[in-house]
């Protein structure tokens, strides 16, 4: 189980995390998503023990990141979002290196390892060169390499960035795995369409701040304060266009096609209201309709307020 | 149970296999054979009969040598082991497992003094060439591997702690050669400085006794030290015990200095440390 609360972070005059606070439960798979700066990184770095917080806790299994980071290393496997490889080592090799790093007794690496590499589909490549591996296997070589010591919670920052389909693919079917295993698996990605397959949680983290969370439907559907609206206008499109940015409750207008793509914040009277507006201000009207259904889209309305409309 | 340490194992498998240790190894050797026989060459016509001070000066003249190539080649090693990890993106992960940051810093430490040893050791057999013609004693020879050995332990503990304090691996590295010209060439030069103005001109004849501040700079400096060891006596004032013997100054300072940096790498290694 992860537990955050409060937690803040700066780096100079940034706030990177304002009293961020976050639950997540055993065996729960939670995505974190937001745009780049939101403060995910920091925040998997704070819970990997790589960083330490200004303030709030962090608890992972009961065990203070900062107190006890020795025992939360014992439990947490950690992806980063970048990561090199050692130059010279085999794909073996580089397992049983982190398998004794974990100090997992050698007469086990055999069994372990093969097993690990079964898991994540690198059978073959077991006396590969690890630089020499496309990175797709990399990325798969280290989420083996973040189960060697079979930890109960894995931080996985942008597991899937930069592969291919196929790639990703692979990876996401891997995390499916982990999560048939019981394992909590706190993983942030931009790829939202996936996440919203494998998440059974998720959180948008914006500004350092998580703004929503829930469950990927509780996120789509029942962010009603937020909505992404389409309109449509036979003319007068850019006129409209300005006008809308001046109406309020729009966080945000944006040109999409023929019509505007605009987030809306406010009751549905509002809403309602806004149309009638529209319709008084002589703006022929074709279409006026409420955009439903993807993660990307309760992202793109959550994450709209403070831009520039 | 430093030996049984998953990283020392790593380096270890990493630095020895492949082409680039045997031929780090094979220019060491032809640098120095080279410069060895060279001399030989030269002064062949005097090494038909006995002189022990020939031999003593190819000895002398090795002894720099190796010295010369022991700073360059240790903190070359050494200063890129924790800058060259963060450079690879590698470091985060180890430092999310459970080593602890000080075994880290101590195998990278170990793993690139094993392979200047293996260089020293290699080189070992040129020395045969010295003890063919006489001169020098076994104790002299010995004295100057327990040299080197010191020696390398600060120039590596110096590279280690640059290696953890900078981002980049290019920095640390020239950071460390600094340091180490610092320590091979400035402390002599800060020494007949403050030596030069401490004299009063005044006075005649000149005091034997010399400042604190010079002997103990004398003391550190490498090349001085090896100078002595070698027979020269002291660069400034006179062949004198002061507190310690100049090798025990020298010992103490180099090991006291070099554990100091190595306790302060892994400390500095700690993400979580207090800032």
């Amino acid at each position: 189980m992860i537990e955050i609360k409060n937690l803040c972070k700066t780096f100079g005059k940034t706030e990177a995390l304002k009293n961020l606070t976050l639950s997540i439960s055993d065996g729960q798979v939670y995505g974190l998503i937001g745009p780049n700066g939101a403060g995910k990184t920091t925040a998997m770095s704070i819970l990997a023990t790589l960083l330490p917080a200004d303030s709030g806790t962090a608890l992972v299994n009961g065990l203070d990141v900062s107190a006890q980071p020795m025992q939360v290393r014992k439990i947490i496997g950690y992806m980063p979002d970048f990561f090199g490889v050692y130059d010279g080592l085999t794909t073996w090799e580089y397992l049983s290196f982190f398998a004794s790093a974990y100090y997992i007794p050698e007469n086990k690496h055999d069994r372990l390892i093969n097993d690990l590499l079964e898991l994540v589909n690198l059978q073959d490549k077991a006396d590969s060169f690890v630089d020499n591996l496309s990175r797709g296997m990399k990325q798969r070589l280290a989420l083996a390499r973040c189960l060697v010591h079979d930890p109960q919670v894995l931080i996985l920052d942008e597991p899937a960035s930069g592969l291919d389909p196929r790639a990703r693919a692979e990876v996401k079917e891997i995390i499916r795995q982990l999560k048939s295993m019981g394992k909590t698996v706190l993983i942030s990605s931009h790829i939202l369409p996936e996440l919203a397959e494998i998440c059974d949680q998720v959180g948008i983290l914006e500004n350092g701040r998580l703004v929503a969370g829930g469950s990927v439907a509780e996120i789509i559907n029942g962010n009603q304060s937020t909505r992404v609206i389409n309109v449509e206008v036979d003319q007068r499109l850019e006129e409209m266009l300005q006008f809308l940015s001046t109406c309020s409750g729009v966080v945000r207008v944006d040109r999409k096609g023929s019509g505007a793509r605009l987030i809306f914040r406010g009751e549905r009277r509002a809403q309602s209201a806004l149309l009638k507006e529209l319709i008084e201000q002589g703006y022929p009207v074709l279409q006026f309709a409420e955009q439903t259904g993807s993660l990307e889209d309760a992202f793109m309305a959550v994450t709209g307020e403070g831009k520039d409309k | 149970m430093i030996i049984a340490n998953p990283v020392l194992l790593k380096e270890m498998r990493q630095r020895f296999r492949g082409i680039k240790a045997p031929l780090i190894l094979f220019i060491y050797l032809m640098v120095l054979g080279g410069f060895i026989l060279g001399y030989m060459y030269l002064i062949r016509d005097r090494l038909l009969s006995f002189d022990p001070s020939e031999s003593m000066g190819i000895f002398a003249m090795l002894s720099v040598l190796q010295l010369i190539l022991l700073a360059f080649v240790t903190p070359g090693l050494t200063a890129s082991t924790i800058s060259g990890e963060r450079e690879r993106q590698t470091l985060n992960v180890l430092l999310t497992t459970e080593l602890k940051p000080a075994g880290i810093v101590i195998s990278k430490m170990i793993s690139s003094c094993a392979f200047t040893l293996l260089l020293l050791i290699a080189a070992l057999p040129l020395y045969s060439v010295i003890l063919i013609y006489g001169g020098i004693s076994p104790t002299q020879l010995w004295g100057v591997f327990a040299f080197y050995l010191v020696t390398m332990f600060l120039f590596g503990a110096v590279g280690m702690a640059c290696s953890t304090f900078f981002q980049r691996a290019s920095i640390s590295t020239i950071t460390s050669y600094g340091i180490m010209a610092f320590l091979g060439a400035g402390t002599a030069f800060l020494a007949a400085f403050i030596n030069d103005a401490a004299r009063d001109d005044a006075v005649y004849p000149q005091p034997e006794v010399i400042p604190f501040s010079v002997q103990f700079l004398q003391d550190i400096n490498p090349v001085l030290v090896l100078a002595h060891i070698l027979g020269g006596g002291p660069a400034f004032g006179p062949e004198a015990d002061w507190i310690l013997p100049y090798w025990a100054v020298y010992a103490l300072f180099y090991l006291g200095v070099g554990v100091l940096l190595l306790v302060w790498s892994g400390y500095r290694l700690n993400p979580l440390r207090k800032k």
